[in-house]
Protein backbone atom coordinates (compact mmCIF):
# COMPACT_ATOMS: atom_id res chain seq x y z
CA UNK A 1 0.00 0.00 0.00
CA UNK A 2 1.44 3.31 -0.88
CA UNK A 3 1.14 6.12 1.43
CA UNK A 4 0.12 8.86 -0.52
CA UNK A 5 0.41 11.58 1.40
CA UNK A 6 3.45 12.87 1.09
CA UNK A 7 3.25 12.16 -2.94
CA UNK A 8 -0.14 14.52 -2.81
CA UNK A 9 2.12 16.83 -0.80
CA UNK A 10 4.87 16.91 -3.68
CA UNK A 11 2.17 17.89 -6.32
CA UNK A 12 0.36 20.75 -4.53
CA UNK A 13 3.86 21.86 -3.71
CA UNK A 14 4.00 21.99 -7.16
CA UNK A 15 0.84 23.67 -8.13
CA UNK A 16 1.97 26.18 -6.22
CA UNK A 17 4.69 26.62 -9.25
CA UNK A 18 2.01 26.29 -11.70
CA UNK A 19 -0.15 29.23 -9.54
CA UNK A 20 3.18 31.32 -9.58
CA UNK A 21 4.37 31.26 -13.22
CA UNK A 22 0.62 31.73 -14.29
CA UNK A 23 0.13 34.68 -12.28
CA UNK A 24 3.69 36.47 -13.22
CA UNK A 25 3.05 34.96 -17.02
CA UNK A 26 -0.06 36.55 -16.87
CA UNK A 27 1.04 39.67 -15.50
CA UNK A 28 4.10 40.10 -18.00
CA UNK A 29 1.54 38.97 -21.10
CA UNK A 30 -0.76 41.80 -19.88
CA UNK A 31 1.99 44.03 -20.16
CA UNK A 32 3.31 43.31 -23.45
CA UNK A 33 -0.02 43.10 -25.07
CA UNK A 34 -0.76 46.77 -24.22
CA UNK A 35 2.81 47.62 -25.12
CA UNK A 36 2.39 45.76 -28.27
CA UNK A 37 -1.44 46.21 -29.14
CA UNK A 38 -1.14 50.15 -28.36
CA UNK A 39 2.34 49.95 -30.65
CA UNK A 40 0.15 48.45 -33.87
CA UNK A 41 -1.98 51.50 -33.33
CA UNK A 42 0.79 54.20 -33.31
CA UNK A 43 1.36 57.06 -35.79
CA UNK A 44 4.79 56.17 -35.76
CA UNK A 45 5.90 53.94 -38.33
CA UNK A 46 8.86 52.70 -36.30
CA UNK A 47 6.96 51.59 -33.51
CA UNK A 48 4.05 49.69 -35.46
CA UNK A 49 7.32 47.97 -37.33
CA UNK A 50 8.50 46.44 -33.75
CA UNK A 51 5.05 45.61 -32.76
CA UNK A 52 4.12 43.70 -35.70
CA UNK A 53 7.61 42.25 -35.51
CA UNK A 54 7.27 40.92 -31.77
CA UNK A 55 4.33 39.74 -32.52
CA UNK A 56 4.43 37.79 -35.80
CA UNK A 57 7.77 36.43 -34.41
CA UNK A 58 6.13 34.97 -31.29
CA UNK A 59 2.85 34.02 -33.30
CA UNK A 60 4.95 32.20 -35.68
CA UNK A 61 7.20 30.19 -33.50
CA UNK A 62 6.56 27.91 -30.67
CA UNK A 63 6.34 28.32 -27.10
CA UNK A 64 8.64 24.89 -26.58
CA UNK A 65 11.25 26.57 -28.83
CA UNK A 66 10.88 30.16 -27.35
CA UNK A 67 11.56 28.63 -23.94
CA UNK A 68 14.58 26.87 -24.72
CA UNK A 69 15.86 29.50 -26.11
CA UNK A 70 15.10 32.06 -23.01
CA UNK A 71 16.96 28.93 -21.11
CA UNK A 72 19.56 27.03 -23.03
CA UNK A 73 20.32 29.85 -25.87
CA UNK A 74 20.58 32.97 -23.56
CA UNK A 75 22.99 32.41 -21.66
CA UNK A 76 25.26 31.87 -24.12
CA UNK A 77 24.46 35.67 -24.69
CA UNK A 78 25.27 36.40 -21.27
CA UNK A 79 22.10 36.13 -19.53
CA UNK A 80 21.44 33.39 -17.40
CA UNK A 81 17.96 33.10 -16.41
CA UNK A 82 16.26 30.74 -13.44
CA UNK A 83 14.20 28.15 -14.62
CA UNK A 84 11.46 30.38 -13.26
CA UNK A 85 12.53 33.15 -14.86
CA UNK A 86 12.88 31.63 -18.24
CA UNK A 87 9.72 30.32 -18.04
CA UNK A 88 7.60 33.57 -17.06
CA UNK A 89 9.43 35.36 -19.89
CA UNK A 90 8.84 32.92 -22.57
CA UNK A 91 4.82 32.75 -21.61
CA UNK A 92 4.65 36.08 -20.98
CA UNK A 93 5.99 37.18 -24.09
CA UNK A 94 4.37 33.98 -26.02
CA UNK A 95 0.93 34.87 -24.80
CA UNK A 96 1.51 38.70 -24.51
CA UNK A 97 1.40 38.56 -28.75
CA UNK A 98 -1.72 36.87 -28.70
CA UNK A 99 -3.08 39.20 -26.19
CA UNK A 100 -1.89 42.39 -28.79
CA UNK A 101 -4.12 41.55 -31.04
CA UNK A 102 -6.73 41.23 -28.66
CA UNK A 103 -6.04 44.77 -27.54
CA UNK A 104 -5.99 46.40 -31.18
CA UNK A 105 -8.82 45.05 -32.19
CA UNK A 106 -10.77 46.02 -29.29
CA UNK A 107 -9.37 49.38 -29.24
CA UNK A 108 -10.56 49.39 -33.37
CA UNK A 109 -13.75 48.40 -31.72
CA UNK A 110 -15.10 51.88 -30.04
CA UNK A 111 -16.49 53.41 -32.66
CA UNK A 112 -15.49 56.97 -34.08
CA UNK A 113 -18.19 58.87 -32.29
CA UNK A 114 -16.45 58.27 -29.55
CA UNK A 115 -13.06 59.47 -31.14
CA UNK A 116 -14.84 63.09 -31.96
CA UNK A 117 -16.25 63.43 -28.53
CA UNK A 118 -12.78 63.39 -27.38
CA UNK A 119 -11.79 65.77 -30.12
CA UNK A 120 -15.12 68.31 -29.59
CA UNK A 121 -14.22 68.42 -26.09
CA UNK A 122 -10.65 68.73 -26.88
CA UNK A 123 -9.04 65.88 -25.22
CA UNK A 124 -4.83 65.07 -26.05
CA UNK A 125 -4.64 61.65 -27.84
CA UNK A 126 -3.04 59.84 -24.53
CA UNK A 127 -6.41 61.33 -22.40
CA UNK A 128 -8.36 60.11 -24.67
CA UNK A 129 -6.98 56.34 -24.93
CA UNK A 130 -6.89 56.47 -20.97
CA UNK A 131 -10.16 57.82 -19.97
CA UNK A 132 -12.70 57.10 -22.78
CA UNK A 133 -11.02 54.71 -25.19
CA UNK A 134 -9.22 51.97 -23.02
CA UNK A 135 -11.84 51.71 -20.51
CA UNK A 136 -14.57 50.51 -22.77
CA UNK A 137 -11.92 48.59 -24.64
CA UNK A 138 -10.39 46.38 -21.83
CA UNK A 139 -14.61 45.50 -21.15
CA UNK A 140 -14.31 44.15 -24.30
CA UNK A 141 -11.03 42.61 -23.86
CA UNK A 142 -11.26 40.52 -21.10
CA UNK A 143 -13.35 37.61 -22.36
CA UNK A 144 -10.76 36.47 -24.69
CA UNK A 145 -7.98 37.75 -22.06
CA UNK A 146 -9.74 34.84 -20.08
CA UNK A 147 -8.83 32.25 -23.10
CA UNK A 148 -5.32 33.29 -23.37
CA UNK A 149 -5.02 33.17 -19.27
CA UNK A 150 -6.27 29.40 -19.45
CA UNK A 151 -4.32 28.88 -22.51
CA UNK A 152 -0.97 30.19 -20.12
CA UNK A 153 -1.89 28.18 -17.38
CA UNK A 154 -2.20 24.72 -19.54
CA UNK A 155 0.99 25.90 -21.63
CA UNK A 156 3.21 26.01 -18.22
CA UNK A 157 3.45 22.64 -18.34
CA UNK A 158 6.10 23.10 -21.19
CA UNK A 159 8.45 24.65 -18.14
CA UNK A 160 8.90 21.03 -16.97
CA UNK A 161 11.02 20.37 -19.51
CA UNK A 162 13.45 22.64 -18.48
CA UNK A 163 13.57 20.87 -15.25
CA UNK A 164 11.07 23.47 -12.86
CA UNK A 165 8.90 21.71 -10.85
CA UNK A 166 5.56 22.73 -12.03
CA UNK A 167 2.53 20.34 -11.04
CA UNK A 168 3.36 18.38 -14.22
CA UNK A 169 6.90 17.76 -13.41
CA UNK A 170 5.97 16.72 -9.89
CA UNK A 171 2.97 14.58 -11.10
CA UNK A 172 5.35 12.38 -13.27
CA UNK A 173 8.33 12.01 -10.61
CA UNK A 174 5.07 10.97 -8.69
CA UNK A 175 4.16 8.48 -11.42
CA UNK A 176 7.88 7.54 -11.52
CA UNK A 177 8.37 6.89 -7.94
CA UNK A 178 5.22 4.86 -7.48
CA UNK A 179 4.60 3.29 -10.57
CA UNK A 180 0.65 4.76 -10.32
CA UNK A 181 0.07 7.08 -13.41
CA UNK A 182 -3.92 7.46 -12.39
CA UNK A 183 -3.64 9.21 -9.18
CA UNK A 184 -0.84 11.68 -9.89
CA UNK A 185 -2.60 12.55 -13.24
CA UNK A 186 -6.25 12.10 -11.95
CA UNK A 187 -4.72 14.97 -8.83
CA UNK A 188 -3.17 17.45 -11.76
CA UNK A 189 -6.04 16.76 -14.07
CA UNK A 190 -8.14 17.94 -11.04
CA UNK A 191 -6.38 20.61 -10.12
CA UNK A 192 -6.02 21.99 -13.77
CA UNK A 193 -9.23 22.17 -14.20
CA UNK A 194 -10.46 23.97 -10.71
CA UNK A 195 -7.73 26.70 -11.22
CA UNK A 196 -8.73 27.28 -14.92
CA UNK A 197 -12.27 27.63 -13.28
CA UNK A 198 -10.75 30.14 -11.21
CA UNK A 199 -9.92 31.86 -13.88
CA UNK A 200 -13.04 32.31 -15.02
CA UNK A 201 -14.57 33.29 -11.70
CA UNK A 202 -12.15 35.70 -11.44
CA UNK A 203 -12.59 38.04 -14.81
CA UNK A 204 -16.53 37.27 -14.79
CA UNK A 205 -16.60 39.07 -11.97
CA UNK A 206 -14.27 42.06 -12.60
CA UNK A 207 -16.23 42.05 -16.42
CA UNK A 208 -20.07 42.04 -14.37
CA UNK A 209 -18.00 44.94 -12.16
CA UNK A 210 -16.77 46.96 -14.42
CA UNK A 211 -19.94 46.64 -17.06
CA UNK A 212 -22.00 47.99 -13.98
CA UNK A 213 -24.37 50.88 -15.41
CA UNK A 214 -23.63 50.21 -18.84
CA UNK A 215 -26.66 48.27 -20.11
CA UNK A 216 -28.93 50.47 -18.04
CA UNK A 217 -29.84 47.75 -16.22
CA UNK A 218 -27.75 47.03 -13.39
CA UNK A 219 -26.14 49.67 -11.35
CA UNK B 1 -25.39 100.13 -32.65
CA UNK B 2 -22.61 102.79 -33.09
CA UNK B 3 -20.02 100.91 -31.64
CA UNK B 4 -17.00 100.34 -34.09
CA UNK B 5 -18.65 97.76 -36.43
CA UNK B 6 -17.17 93.88 -34.25
CA UNK B 7 -14.59 91.89 -36.30
CA UNK B 8 -16.08 88.36 -37.00
CA UNK B 9 -15.73 85.57 -34.79
CA UNK B 10 -15.64 82.92 -37.44
CA UNK B 11 -13.72 84.32 -40.82
CA UNK B 12 -14.95 80.95 -43.44
CA UNK B 13 -12.58 82.35 -46.67
CA UNK B 14 -12.53 80.34 -50.12
CA UNK B 15 -12.52 76.87 -48.40
CA UNK B 16 -12.43 73.77 -50.66
CA UNK B 17 -13.46 69.98 -49.61
CA UNK B 18 -13.38 66.84 -51.24
CA UNK B 19 -14.15 63.03 -50.41
CA UNK B 20 -12.15 60.96 -52.77
CA UNK B 21 -13.68 63.05 -56.90
CA UNK B 22 -16.27 63.94 -54.84
CA UNK B 23 -16.27 67.95 -53.75
CA UNK B 24 -18.36 68.95 -51.70
CA UNK B 25 -17.37 72.25 -50.75
CA UNK B 26 -16.26 74.39 -53.32
CA UNK B 27 -14.15 77.90 -52.31
CA UNK B 28 -16.81 78.51 -49.66
CA UNK B 29 -16.74 81.59 -48.18
CA UNK B 30 -18.75 83.34 -45.13
CA UNK B 31 -18.45 85.34 -41.60
CA UNK B 32 -20.08 84.57 -38.51
CA UNK B 33 -20.56 87.61 -36.28
CA UNK B 34 -19.89 87.13 -32.29
CA UNK B 35 -22.72 86.09 -30.78
CA UNK B 36 -24.90 85.71 -33.82
CA UNK B 37 -27.26 82.51 -33.85
CA UNK B 38 -26.83 81.20 -37.42
CA UNK B 39 -29.03 78.59 -38.94
CA UNK B 40 -27.88 76.13 -42.07
CA UNK B 41 -30.66 74.93 -43.58
CA UNK B 42 -30.51 72.59 -47.13
CA UNK B 43 -31.40 69.42 -48.90
CA UNK B 44 -29.54 65.96 -47.71
CA UNK B 45 -26.17 66.22 -49.21
CA UNK B 46 -25.60 69.65 -49.43
CA UNK B 47 -22.45 69.93 -47.11
CA UNK B 48 -23.85 71.27 -43.75
CA UNK B 49 -22.33 68.54 -41.56
CA UNK B 50 -19.23 68.89 -43.40
CA UNK B 51 -18.94 72.61 -42.57
CA UNK B 52 -19.29 71.82 -39.22
CA UNK B 53 -16.78 69.19 -39.12
CA UNK B 54 -14.25 71.46 -40.30
CA UNK B 55 -14.91 74.01 -38.02
CA UNK B 56 -14.43 71.01 -35.58
CA UNK B 57 -11.47 69.81 -36.94
CA UNK B 58 -13.05 66.81 -37.44
CA UNK B 59 -12.38 67.52 -40.78
CA UNK B 60 -9.29 68.90 -42.74
CA UNK B 61 -9.83 71.50 -45.74
CA UNK B 62 -8.06 71.00 -49.10
CA UNK B 63 -7.46 74.69 -49.72
CA UNK B 64 -8.56 78.13 -48.22
CA UNK B 65 -8.19 79.57 -44.94
CA UNK B 66 -10.81 79.67 -41.56
CA UNK B 67 -10.01 82.21 -38.89
CA UNK B 68 -11.12 82.21 -35.39
CA UNK B 69 -11.06 84.98 -33.35
CA UNK B 70 -8.81 86.68 -36.13
CA UNK B 71 -6.63 83.73 -35.92
CA UNK B 72 -6.57 80.81 -38.39
CA UNK B 73 -7.60 77.81 -37.52
CA UNK B 74 -5.55 75.15 -40.23
CA UNK B 75 -2.29 77.47 -40.24
CA UNK B 76 -0.35 79.14 -38.25
CA UNK B 77 3.16 81.14 -38.53
CA UNK B 78 6.27 79.90 -40.00
CA UNK B 79 9.25 80.21 -37.46
CA UNK B 80 7.11 80.30 -34.59
CA UNK B 81 5.65 83.95 -35.84
CA UNK B 82 8.70 85.28 -37.65
CA UNK B 83 9.02 88.10 -40.02
CA UNK B 84 7.96 87.09 -43.30
CA UNK B 85 4.21 85.98 -42.38
CA UNK B 86 4.49 82.74 -44.06
CA UNK B 87 2.08 80.55 -42.99
CA UNK B 88 2.57 76.28 -42.49
CA UNK B 89 -0.23 74.47 -41.58
CA UNK B 90 -1.19 73.76 -37.96
CA UNK B 91 0.48 71.42 -35.64
CA UNK B 92 -1.20 69.31 -33.43
CA UNK B 93 -0.70 71.68 -30.47
CA UNK B 94 -2.11 74.93 -32.56
CA UNK B 95 -5.31 73.03 -33.13
CA UNK B 96 -5.45 71.98 -29.22
CA UNK B 97 -5.62 75.42 -28.70
CA UNK B 98 -7.86 76.40 -30.79
CA UNK B 99 -10.56 73.68 -30.08
CA UNK B 100 -10.62 75.73 -26.57
CA UNK B 101 -12.77 78.09 -28.55
CA UNK B 102 -15.55 76.01 -29.97
CA UNK B 103 -17.48 72.96 -28.95
CA UNK B 104 -19.92 70.63 -30.56
CA UNK B 105 -22.97 68.48 -30.16
CA UNK B 106 -24.01 65.86 -32.24
CA UNK B 107 -26.81 64.35 -33.76
CA UNK B 108 -26.06 61.41 -31.80
CA UNK B 109 -25.23 62.28 -28.69
CA UNK B 110 -21.97 60.82 -27.96
CA UNK B 111 -21.88 60.55 -24.41
CA UNK B 112 -18.88 58.43 -23.07
CA UNK B 113 -21.34 55.21 -21.95
CA UNK B 114 -19.22 53.82 -19.24
CA UNK B 115 -19.18 57.36 -17.32
CA UNK B 116 -21.81 58.28 -15.50
CA UNK B 117 -24.21 61.85 -16.20
CA UNK B 118 -21.79 64.41 -13.88
CA UNK B 119 -18.60 62.49 -15.39
CA UNK B 120 -19.48 62.98 -18.40
CA UNK B 121 -19.43 66.55 -17.57
CA UNK B 122 -16.81 67.11 -15.48
CA UNK B 123 -14.10 64.64 -17.36
CA UNK B 124 -13.06 67.85 -20.25
CA UNK B 125 -13.01 70.59 -17.77
CA UNK B 126 -11.06 68.77 -15.10
CA UNK B 127 -8.68 67.55 -17.94
CA UNK B 128 -8.09 70.51 -20.14
CA UNK B 129 -9.12 73.16 -17.79
CA UNK B 130 -7.36 72.45 -14.66
CA UNK B 131 -10.58 72.79 -12.86
CA UNK B 132 -10.51 71.20 -9.69
CA UNK B 133 -13.16 68.34 -9.11
CA UNK B 134 -15.93 70.57 -6.65
CA UNK B 135 -15.20 73.40 -8.86
CA UNK B 136 -15.95 70.95 -12.34
CA UNK B 137 -18.64 69.81 -10.46
CA UNK B 138 -20.45 72.83 -9.00
CA UNK B 139 -20.37 73.89 -12.70
CA UNK B 140 -22.24 70.76 -14.29
CA UNK B 141 -24.73 70.78 -11.68
CA UNK B 142 -25.60 74.72 -12.85
CA UNK B 143 -25.18 73.03 -16.00
CA UNK B 144 -27.33 70.55 -15.17
CA UNK B 145 -29.89 72.81 -13.62
CA UNK B 146 -30.17 74.76 -16.86
CA UNK B 147 -30.94 71.71 -18.97
CA UNK B 148 -33.60 70.37 -16.58
CA UNK B 149 -31.48 67.16 -15.30
CA UNK B 150 -30.05 67.86 -12.23
CA UNK B 151 -31.69 64.66 -10.54
CA UNK B 152 -30.06 62.77 -12.87
CA UNK B 153 -26.52 63.54 -12.09
CA UNK B 154 -25.67 60.02 -10.86
CA UNK B 155 -27.35 58.15 -13.52
CA UNK B 156 -25.46 55.98 -16.71
CA UNK B 157 -26.35 57.31 -19.82
CA UNK B 158 -27.89 53.91 -20.56
CA UNK B 159 -30.91 55.08 -17.90
CA UNK B 160 -31.63 58.11 -20.06
CA UNK B 161 -33.69 58.79 -23.19
CA UNK B 162 -32.51 60.22 -26.51
CA UNK B 163 -33.86 63.67 -25.22
CA UNK B 164 -31.90 63.48 -21.29
CA UNK B 165 -28.72 62.03 -23.37
CA UNK B 166 -28.57 64.92 -25.78
CA UNK B 167 -29.49 67.41 -22.78
CA UNK B 168 -26.43 65.89 -21.09
CA UNK B 169 -24.67 66.25 -24.60
CA UNK B 170 -25.41 70.43 -24.53
CA UNK B 171 -24.54 70.42 -20.51
CA UNK B 172 -21.11 68.53 -21.15
CA UNK B 173 -20.38 71.20 -24.20
CA UNK B 174 -21.12 73.86 -22.38
CA UNK B 175 -18.65 73.34 -19.05
CA UNK B 176 -15.89 74.10 -21.73
CA UNK B 177 -17.62 77.44 -22.22
CA UNK B 178 -16.08 77.65 -25.25
CA UNK B 179 -17.05 80.90 -27.45
CA UNK B 180 -18.59 79.01 -30.25
CA UNK B 181 -20.95 75.96 -30.53
CA UNK B 182 -22.10 73.69 -33.37
CA UNK B 183 -24.89 71.74 -33.31
CA UNK B 184 -25.76 68.83 -36.18
CA UNK B 185 -29.00 68.26 -36.43
CA UNK B 186 -29.67 67.51 -32.52
CA UNK B 187 -33.01 66.50 -32.55
CA UNK B 188 -33.32 64.42 -35.55
CA UNK B 189 -32.24 61.19 -33.81
CA UNK B 190 -34.81 61.80 -31.41
CA UNK B 191 -38.61 60.59 -31.05
CA UNK B 192 -40.62 63.42 -32.17
CA UNK B 193 -42.05 63.68 -28.35
CA UNK B 194 -38.56 64.25 -26.94
CA UNK B 195 -37.56 67.08 -29.47
CA UNK B 196 -39.30 69.63 -27.79
CA UNK B 197 -37.63 69.06 -24.15
CA UNK B 198 -34.40 69.67 -26.15
CA UNK B 199 -35.40 72.40 -28.50
CA UNK B 200 -36.56 74.40 -25.18
CA UNK B 201 -33.43 74.28 -23.89
CA UNK B 202 -31.56 75.49 -26.96
CA UNK B 203 -34.03 78.38 -26.68
CA UNK B 204 -33.38 79.23 -23.11
CA UNK B 205 -29.42 78.72 -24.29
CA UNK B 206 -29.74 81.07 -27.07
CA UNK B 207 -32.18 83.74 -24.86
CA UNK B 208 -29.57 83.27 -21.90
CA UNK B 209 -26.20 83.28 -23.39
CA UNK B 210 -24.05 85.47 -26.17
CA UNK B 211 -22.39 82.21 -27.08
CA UNK B 212 -22.01 82.10 -30.87
CA UNK B 213 -24.41 79.61 -32.27
CA UNK B 214 -24.55 77.54 -35.65
CA UNK B 215 -27.17 75.31 -36.03
CA UNK B 216 -27.74 72.60 -38.78
CA UNK B 217 -31.18 71.56 -38.59
CA UNK B 218 -34.06 70.16 -40.60
CA UNK B 219 -36.95 71.90 -37.87
CA UNK B 220 -37.96 74.98 -39.96
CA UNK B 221 -39.50 76.59 -37.55
CA UNK B 222 -37.32 76.14 -34.95
CA UNK B 223 -35.32 77.64 -37.19
CA UNK B 224 -37.34 80.76 -37.56
CA UNK B 225 -37.61 81.50 -34.13
CA UNK B 226 -33.71 80.50 -33.09
CA UNK B 227 -31.63 82.18 -35.59
CA UNK B 228 -30.79 85.55 -36.53
CA UNK B 229 -29.63 84.95 -40.03
CA UNK B 230 -30.83 81.41 -42.08
CA UNK B 231 -28.28 80.24 -45.04
CA UNK B 232 -29.58 77.84 -47.54
CA UNK B 233 -26.96 75.56 -48.20
CA UNK B 234 -27.28 73.77 -51.79
CA UNK B 235 -24.23 71.35 -53.46
CA UNK B 236 -22.16 73.12 -50.95
CA UNK B 237 -23.03 76.72 -51.83
CA UNK B 238 -24.81 79.23 -50.32
CA UNK B 239 -27.96 79.82 -52.34
CA UNK B 240 -29.63 82.40 -50.22
CA UNK B 241 -28.95 84.14 -46.97
CA UNK B 242 -31.18 86.31 -44.58
CA UNK B 243 -33.57 86.94 -41.72
CA UNK B 244 -35.75 84.31 -40.96
CA UNK B 245 -38.52 85.92 -42.03
CA UNK B 246 -37.20 86.68 -45.40
CA UNK B 247 -35.98 83.35 -46.34
CA UNK B 248 -38.97 81.02 -44.42
CA UNK B 249 -41.70 83.87 -45.66
CA UNK B 250 -40.32 85.50 -49.34
CA UNK B 251 -37.31 82.93 -50.14
CA UNK B 252 -35.96 84.66 -53.86
CA UNK B 253 -34.43 81.85 -55.29
CA UNK B 254 -36.01 78.81 -56.95
CA UNK B 255 -34.49 76.59 -54.74
CA UNK B 256 -34.99 77.87 -51.43
CA UNK B 257 -38.80 77.70 -52.49
CA UNK B 258 -38.38 74.00 -54.05
CA UNK B 259 -36.75 72.90 -51.04
CA UNK B 260 -39.52 74.42 -48.30
CA UNK B 261 -42.42 73.21 -50.21
CA UNK B 262 -40.82 69.72 -49.79
CA UNK B 263 -39.70 70.30 -46.48
CA UNK B 264 -43.61 71.15 -45.88
CA UNK B 265 -45.05 68.73 -47.90
CA UNK B 266 -42.96 66.21 -45.58
CA UNK B 267 -44.71 67.24 -42.75
CA UNK B 268 -42.46 69.86 -41.52
CA UNK B 269 -43.67 72.85 -39.37
CA UNK B 270 -42.00 76.32 -40.70
N1 LIG C 1 -16.26 60.89 -44.74
C1 LIG C 1 -16.86 61.01 -45.94
N2 LIG C 1 -16.43 60.27 -46.98
C2 LIG C 1 -17.02 60.38 -48.19
N3 LIG C 1 -18.05 61.19 -48.46
C3 LIG C 1 -18.53 61.96 -47.46
C4 LIG C 1 -17.95 61.89 -46.15
N4 LIG C 1 -18.62 62.76 -45.37
C5 LIG C 1 -19.57 63.33 -46.15
N5 LIG C 1 -19.51 62.86 -47.41
C6 LIG C 1 -20.35 63.27 -48.53
O1 LIG C 1 -20.32 64.66 -48.61
C7 LIG C 1 -21.58 65.17 -48.93
C8 LIG C 1 -21.99 66.22 -47.94
O2 LIG C 1 -22.19 65.59 -46.71
P1 LIG C 1 -22.76 66.31 -45.43
O3 LIG C 1 -22.84 65.27 -44.38
O4 LIG C 1 -21.96 67.51 -45.14
O5 LIG C 1 -24.21 66.74 -45.90
P2 LIG C 1 -25.39 67.36 -45.07
O6 LIG C 1 -25.73 68.62 -45.72
O7 LIG C 1 -25.04 67.40 -43.63
O8 LIG C 1 -26.55 66.33 -45.32
P3 LIG C 1 -27.68 65.75 -44.31
O9 LIG C 1 -28.77 66.75 -44.30
O10 LIG C 1 -28.10 64.47 -44.96
O11 LIG C 1 -27.02 65.54 -42.99
C9 LIG C 1 -22.52 64.00 -49.00
O12 LIG C 1 -22.73 63.66 -50.34
C10 LIG C 1 -21.80 62.90 -48.29
O13 LIG C 1 -22.11 61.66 -48.84
MG1 LIG D 1 -25.71 66.37 -41.94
Amino acid sequence: MIDWSGYLGLILKGALVTVELTLMGCALALVMAFIAGLGRLSRHFALRALATAYIEFFRGTSIFVQLFWAYFVLPLFGFTLTPLQAGVLALGLNVGAYGAEVVRGAVLSIGKAQYEACVALNLTRYQRMRHIILPQAFLIMLPTFCNNAIELLKATAVVSLISLSDMTFEAQVVRAQTGSTLVPFGTILILYFLMALAISRFVRTLEKRLARGLDGVRV
Amino acid sequence: MNAPAPEPIIEIDSISKSFGDFQVLDGLSMNVMPGEKLALIGPSGSGKTTILRILMTLESIDSGHIRIDGEELYHMPKNGGAKDGGLVPASEAHLHRMRQKIGMVFQLFNLFPHKSVIDNITLAPMLTKGASRAEAETRAMELLDMVGMADKARAMPAQLSGGQKQRIAIARALALSPKIMLFDEVTSALDPELVEEVLNVMRKLAQETDTTMLLVTHEMGFAHDFADRVLFFDAGKIVEEGAPEDIFSNPREERTQGFLKKIIAAGHRV
